[in-house]
């Protein structure tokens, strides 16, 4: 999509299945191939239980593929060995959606902020607290919150302080999942524009997870949508709401409610419920919930297919 | 019929968390509480419950409900109202049902509690509840455990359970926010339903604002404990008077909002 652009990440035919306690198999992801982009914003977007979230494990090497290969610059990340995979961490790091689980919460903001950096053997101890210093600056708290704990502080300086600590080692991707969503809406555009100013300033590529739409759209300069496993659209992000060509796009856009949006319009809410991974259907992943669905969506499962510059839909009927 | 007067409300000895509340509810009209987490809306829906936890109390206003007031009330006379005329919604329906026991059986004691009616007899209401809820196979999910249902579905079990005697007035506290958008505006949908249908009264606590501007025909702005905003929806959304709902406003994503890039 940006052809002038480098590209920092890309996932080729991932696939990623678990096995339950009953020998069934759980597919999560499904022949998802992604481009993250050299400081740009990829969004993924999709519903509870639709495998965003075990994606970005297998970026993050939390998880490993079934199958298929993601590519760091080039380099295929799925086989490293532990070593290889422990340096590589310092490129590409991760901000939870719950800033207090994933902190020690008998650790001082300044150890947490600089654990990364001793890790690596970037800093010694006595640099510790310019060090720290300088990231609090970064996102803009005062020096002196470096001695407080982390539940002496609100969420939104919390998630301040995990976006200190995952940029800490100055990764060239960012993983965030649901990194706002816990958070009340005037501190989530507080964090979303201190992401957005610091995406400018140090070039970093950013994979978003984020079940709201709305808020996705506002950033993100390519949007991923998910839907039980797969990627059923890939498209430009300022182009969502007029372009998004996929039902489950549009349904998801329609399911928005806006505060301008008047009363006496119909909320047009999709019925039924998601279907169990355990059994995806044969044929398109959506055909259960799909208004449109026809005999050839129960046969042949869609992919996706170019439709305009960076616009891919995996739909049989979208032209 | 619900009327709130000065209402003030302490925690232990400390300073009152809400202070001065006063809110009317007509029937049929279904009213928002937003604002941010610690802002005190919560606290306005369990008092009005009178169901505050041990360390809160409230120490001057009156609530009435069609005229009586709601504070003397004692323990025999709550339970002929909750669960009757007035019935809350929370957050996740899924965590107040009982996880050991299927759903048909809490249903079905659930009825007879409130009312004199043979087991067949309350397993048949409970069952064209949840048609009316559109859940599909109802007699199925009578027999299922509360885990085997998804979020929405025990959502939409809630509420089913909650209007099972009509309740004049329902409070909702966040009943969308563990949800998926398009789940979300299913509920929306039928809460809407509630009140078209069988003219209940709803007082929703929600941070979405998007929801509340959809659903409401007023909408209240509370922040730390007290009111800053409140009128009709037209009022806050369009000409809001104080600054604080003006940034909530402001911060709202919006599919055609503020772009950051």
């Amino acid at each position: 999509m940006f052809k002038d652009l480098e590209i920092v990440l890309q996932t080729q035919h991932i696939v990623k299945q678990f096995k339950t306690s009953k020998n069934q198999m759980l597919v999560a992801c499904n022949d998802i191939n992604l481009t993250a982009y050299k400081g740009k914003t990829l969004g993924i977007v999709g519903e509870s239980g639709c495998g965003k979230s075990t994606f970005v494990r297998l970026l993050t090497q939390l998880e490993t593929p079934t199958s298929g290969k993601i590519l760091y610059h080039d380099k295929d990340i799925v086989h490293f060995s532990k070593k290889e995979a422990w340096l590589n961490r310092q490129n590409i790091q991760m901000v939870f959606q719950d800033p207090m689980a994933s902190f020690n919460p008998k650790m001082k903001i300044i150890d947490i902020l600089t654990e990364p950096l001793l890790n690596f053997k970037r800093i010694k101890r006595s640099e510790k607290e310019t060090k720290a210093k300088e990231l609090l600056e970064m996102v803009e708290l005062p020096a002196d919150f470096m001695y407080r704990y982390p539940h002496s502080m609100s969420g939104g300086q919390r998630q301040r302080i995990s976006l200190a600590r995952a940029l800490s080692l100055e990764p060239e991707v960012l993983i965030c999942d649901e990194a706002t969503s816990a958070l009340d809406v005037s501190i989530q555009r507080n964090i979303i524009q201190l992401l957005v100013r610091l995406q400018k300033e140090k070039n970093i590529t950013i994979i978003f997870i984020c079940h709201d739409l709305a808020l996705i759209s506002s950033f993100s300069h390519q949007i991923a949508v998910m839907y039980l496993g797969h990627i059923v659209e890939v498209i430009p992000g300022e182009k969502i709401k007029d372009g998004a060509k996929h039902p489950y796009t549009r349904a998801l856009i329609d399911s928005q409610f806006s505060v301008h949006l008047s009363q006496d319009k119909q909320i047009k809410a999709l019925d039924g419920e998601v279907p169990s991974p355990l059994d995806i259907p044969q044929g398109c992943p959506f055909q259960s919930r799909c208004k449109y669905c026809k005999e050839e969506c129960r046969k042949e499962k869609p992919v996706l297919k170019e439709v305009g510059v960076g616009h891919q839909v995996a739909c049989q009927y979208s032209k | 019929m619900l009327q709130i007067k000065n209402l003030a409300v302490q925690y232990k000895n400390e300073l009152p968390m809400i202070k001065d509340f006063n809110l009317s509810v007509e029937e049929g009209e279904i009213i928002s509480i937003v604002g941010e987490s610690g802002s005190g809306k919560t606290t306005v829906i369990r008092a009005i419950m009178g169901a505050l936890s041990r360390e809160g109390k409230i120490s001057s206003g009156d609530i009435l409900f069609y005229n009586q007031s709601l504070l003397g009330k004692s323990r025999e006379e709550w339970q002929k109202l909750r669960g009757t005329e007035i019935s809350m919604i929370f957050q996740d329906c899924g965590s107040t049902l009982n996880p050991i026991r299927k759903i048909g059986s809490q249903y079905v004691e659930y009825i007879r509690m409130h009312t004199k009616m043979s087991k067949k007899e309350a397993w048949d209401k409970a069952v064209s509840m949840l048609d009316k809820m559109k859940l599909a196979d109802s007699e199925n999910i009578m027999n299922s455990y509360p885990h085997q249902l998804s979020g929405g579905m025990r959502q939409r079990v809630g509420i089913a359970m909650v209007m099972t005697f009509n309740a004049k007035l329902l409070l909702a506290d966040e009943p969308t926010s563990a949800l998926d958008v398009t789940t979300q505006a299913q509920i929306v949908r039928e809460m809407m339903a509630l009140r078209d249908n069988f003219g209940t009264s709803i007082i929703m606590i929600t941070h979405n604002l998007g929801v509340a501007a959809y659903m409401s025909d007023k909408i209240v702005v509370m922040q730390q404990g007290k009111v800053v905003d409140m009128g009709t929806r037209d009022e806050v959304i369009n000409y809001p008077s104080s600054d604080y709902t003006k940034k909530l406003l402001a911060a709202v994503p919006e599919m055609e909002g503020e772009s950051f890039v």
